[in-house]
């Protein structure tokens, strides 16, 4: 492959899926012997006192807490979310029995037929609620789930020093993954073995989180993935809630059942994105330049703790943003409320903050009437520069051409002039980045990615890994980096579908590390086969990851050092206008300039950057998600609007290449970076055209009306 | 609907069906005939992924009872990616890489096939309309937009 590693090859999964002949999970089992179907707490918070269980026809099973085979309890990062609802309920829709069985109608009547009574508990419907330990502690003492607390510099002083002092908070809302595929499963027994084809990120999860529950080795329970129909964080931590009560099902019945959520489940009782309270409190002097800033985060993480811990590391790490301030100090906490639980999604903590620190620096500038744009550059980050953990930014930081590209692609200097004196136009700027891999020694000390490599006698060589296609191109990316390194036509180099049996554990496929991380292995275990070349026999590789050497080590204790090993970097432009009588918003243009090392292929980049960018655009302006009585109000899709094509125009991108050491061909993570800066440049954008100051996404016409009858 | 069952056409050749005329037909085709290609996303005719065209227009079959199924003329992804129309599209979807999880992508063919049908030269305008009834996750649409503008100039005369 002589070209570029960006020139752009036809993916490998393209043609089946346009034809409808690649095979999802309830594809490869459309008719099953039983069907499992979830029985939901009906309250949001209380005790259970008693259960009444109707008799079951032959053949049908109800399970609960009381049919675990091991401890009642799923291990993700803590062991807090219980296989099966058992004593207490902390959120409408937590499970408490799966009724399975041949006939959906039979099982339908089975499930109307059973009474659960409870004790009632005032639940925690807010952060303040779960603050005041409204209905008494659920977690710990406090009901935090976890706390971070870092700081840079010196606080304390130059707020005491200051000049001025301003301060404001910020929210965001829940938003729905709202994966094509809904969540699905596939479970059966042989031998003396548990098998579970699952539609996942993470198959080395699944299994983790089954082996206390169901008493078993690892080797005993096998997980394996089926084409994945979207995921965007929503596959993480989530199918392993549904496989505990399906495997305790399969472990007790012995029989092969099928458990897929309909859509109306998937939604309503499904993890959700972090809300968060961002509040940033910032000194300035006498010229109006930042001396420090002092910062409070506040996710709600929902009734049980999932990955709330790595999701809050991730909005405290990046909550700096791109800039370079002196004094820093950052507080964070994730609460547990009465919700279902948040968990990941694309951007993991990192959307919530930059929409915080972005929005703020709008406001200062507002403030302090200076220009927006001009107003940040001096706090730019260079090579070298210190991070907010102490750590050092290694890579060439391409800030100043990327401003610049996208000031002459969107016109942007020229329309914020204009649109001061137009009403209810505006035009806005953000910057982010995004950290590669896990957060600080996560890659090294926790996951640990292994990959092979094998070749056949026909000198065709097979990738495996854990890290799954889920639409992101990985199948064809991880490819082009062995087929590159390999001199080997990309036809004669194949992706293997995780398979717990088969493939080793290289990773979840999260934290934007599959091709910085993983392929990076895939290209230096395709580097040694090269070396090793023995054409027409049957050779394997094995791949451990090596630490990068050039890091700031990380200490866990003190939360100090390189949170991440490289950033990638973007400036987003969104333009809008807003309609004077309605208060509708009409994105008129959308413009991002990305730097993520060296895209593995260009036009696979540009789909996670267009996808990216419109789904962030959702969350800024159409995801409305409202919580009361214990559930969401928009529980389906015809009323949770996520955008169709009509409502966004085209997306206008650009890449600069800044080639990573550590990277496979020198490629950083692009899959979540994409979707960083969208809600913080639309803000901004509504904020010119309104002529206030918008702190909270999603941005809803009724606020905008509100804001404007106010005069604010 | 003579002696209680029901004949149609897929795509070129007649099925006799003599279950429930309650069922959807979405899941006639799916767990009786086959045709996997025909996705479930919503259930509730929202996503658009289980898109067909029943006698020539884009239908959700997810709101399609059996009992309203007699004389029809239904074509699926199955049927159309036999056809060179099909074909064309399916190869402007790989070449666009209009493609991400693919979970929406046969009922988005579909819906690009009955776009084609009714202008075979479709403005960006035209397709985002024709489209607008079938949610894509993963893309933004564009390179989707794009792969029907390749269709509809590599495929000419086709429609």
């Amino acid at each position: 492959m002589p070209h570029s590693i960006s020139t752009t090859v036809r993916r490998k999964d393209a043609v089946a899926k346009a034809a409808g002949t690649m095979e999802y999970l309830s594809d490869q089992f459309p008719v099953s012997p039983l069907h499992g179907k979830c029985y939901y707490s009906s309250i949001q918070r209380g005790l259970i006192e008693s259960v009444s269980l109707p008799e079951v026809p032959e053949g049908y099973h109800i399970l609960g807490a009381d049919d675990v085979p091991g401890v009642n309890s799923l291990h993700m990062i803590i062991e807090d979310w219980p296989v099966f609802a058992d004593k207490e309920v902390r959120y409408l829709g937590q499970i408490i029995f799966l009724i399975v069985g041949p006939e959906k109608d039979v099982i339908l009547d089975i499930h109307r037929k059973i009474r659960v009574n409870y004790k009632e508990i005032p639940p925690c419907t807010t952060l303040e609620d779960s603050i005041a330990l409204k209905g008494g502690v659920q977690h710990g003492e406090d009901n935090v789930f976890t706390r971070y607390d870092i700081h840079h510099g010196q606080v304390d002083p130059p707020f005491e020093s200051a000049h001025r002092i301003l301060e404001k908070e910020y929210y965001t809302g829940h938003q729905e993954h709202v994966y094509m595929e809904p969540q699905s499963l596939f479970a059966h027994w042989e031998d003396d073995s548990f098998i579970l084809h699952a539609s996942a990120q993470c198959p080395f999860y699944i299994r983790k989180s089954l082996v206390n529950a169901l008493g078993m080795e690892p080797e005993k329970i096998r997980i394996i993935q089926t084409p994945t129909g979207g995921a965007f964080g929503g596959k993480e931590h989530f199918p392993d809630v549904l496989a505990g009560p399906l495997a305790v099902a399969v472990y007790k019945v012995k029989k092969p059942i099928k458990l897929v959520l309909d859509r109306k489940e998937d939604m309503a009782y499904s993890i959700k994105r972090h809300p968060s309270a961002i509040h940033i409190k910032t000194a300035l002097d006498k010229e109006g330049k930042i001396l420090a800033h002092d910062i409070d985060i506040r996710l709600d993480g929902g009734a049980y703790s999932s990955c709330s811990a790595v999701v809050l590391a991730r909005a405290v790490f990046t909550v700096g943003n791109v800039y370079n301030i002196k004094n820093i100090r950052i507080a964070g906490r994730a609460f547990c409320t009465n919700k279902p639980p948040s968990d990941a999604f694309r951007g993991f903590g990192a959307p919530q903050a930059i929409f915080a620190m972005e929005s703020h620096m709008n406001y200062l500038a507002y403030e302090l009437g200076q220009d927006p744009l001009a107003f940040r550059q001096p706090y730019l980050m260079k090579q070298g520069d210190p991070t907010t953990t102490d750590g050092k930014i290694h890579e060439k930081v391409m800030l100043p051409e990327m401003t610049k590209r996208i000031l002459e692609m969107s016109g942007y200097g020229k329309k914020y002039q204009d649109y001061k004196n137009i009403p209810y136009k505006g035009i806005g700027l953000s910057y982010f980045f995004h950290g590669s891999g896990f957060t600080g020694n996560g890659e090294r000390d926790l996951i640990k990615a292994r990959i092979y490599l094998k070749k056949d006698h026909n000198d065709h060589v097979y990738i495996y890994g854990s890290n799954v296609e889920m639409g992101q191109g990985i199948s064809t990316t991880f490819c082009k980096v062995a087929s590159k390194a390999l001199d080997l036509p990309f036809e004669q180099v194949h992706f293997v579908e995780p398979d717990t049996e088969i493939v080793p554990d290289s990773g979840p496929t999260v934290a934007s590390r599959s091709i910085s991380v993983v392929g990076f292995l895939v290209q230096k275990a395709a580097e040694k086969l090269k070396k090793d070349w023995k054409s027409g026999e049957e050779q394997t590789i094995i791949q451990d990851y090596e630490a990068p050497t050039h890091m700031v080590p990380w200490d866990q204790n003190t939360l100090k050092g390189d949170a991440y090993p490289a950033y990638s970097w973007g400036v987003n432009v969104i333009e809008v206008e807003v309609d004077p009588i309605t208060f509708e918003v009409n994105t008129k243009g959308i413009w991002g300039v990305y730097e993520m090392g060296v895209p593995i292929d260009r036009q696979i980049v540009e789909g996670q950057i267009i996808g990216g960018m419109v789904q962030a655009l959702g969350y800024s302006y159409l995801e409305k998600l409202e919580f009361s009585d214990g559930r969401f109000r928009q529980a389906t899709m015809s009323d949770y609007m996520i955008p169709t094509s009509m409502d966004f125009p085209s997306t206008k991108s650009a890449i600069v290449d800044n080639p990573f050491e550590y990277g496979a061909y020198g490629a950083k993570g692009a899959g979540e970076m994409v979707f960083d800066g969208a809600a913080p440049a639309f803000g901004a954008a509504v904020s010119q055209a309104v002529d206030t100051i918008i702190d909270e996404v999603p941005v809803l016409p009724e606020t905008l009306m509100e804001l404007t009858d106010e005069g604010r | 609907m003579k002696d209680g069952k029901i004949r149609f056409t897929l795509n070129g050749r007649e099925v006799v069906y003599e279950d429930s005329p309650l069922r959807r037909l979405l899941d006639v085709l799916r767990e009786d005939l086959g045709e996997t290609g025909v996705k479930e996303g919503c259930g509730e005719g929202e996503c658009g992924a289980c898109s067909i065209l029943l006698d020539g227009k884009l239908v959700n079959s997810c709101m399609v009872a059996m009992g309203t199924m007699e004389g029809k003329n239904l074509m699926t992804i199955e049927g159309l990616r036999e056809t060179e129309q099909g074909k064309c599209i399916i190869d402007a979807f790989a070449e666009a890489g209009a493609v991400q999880c693919g979970f929406c992508i046969p009922g988005m063919v579909m819906a690009a096939q009955s776009v084609l049908q009714d202008s075979p030269h479709p403005s960006e305008q035209d397709i985002r309309k024709g489209i607008s009834g079938n949610l894509c996750r993963c893309t933004g649409y564009d390179q989707i937009i794009q792969a029907v503008l390749t269709a509809s100039e590599k495929g000419e005369g086709l429609w």
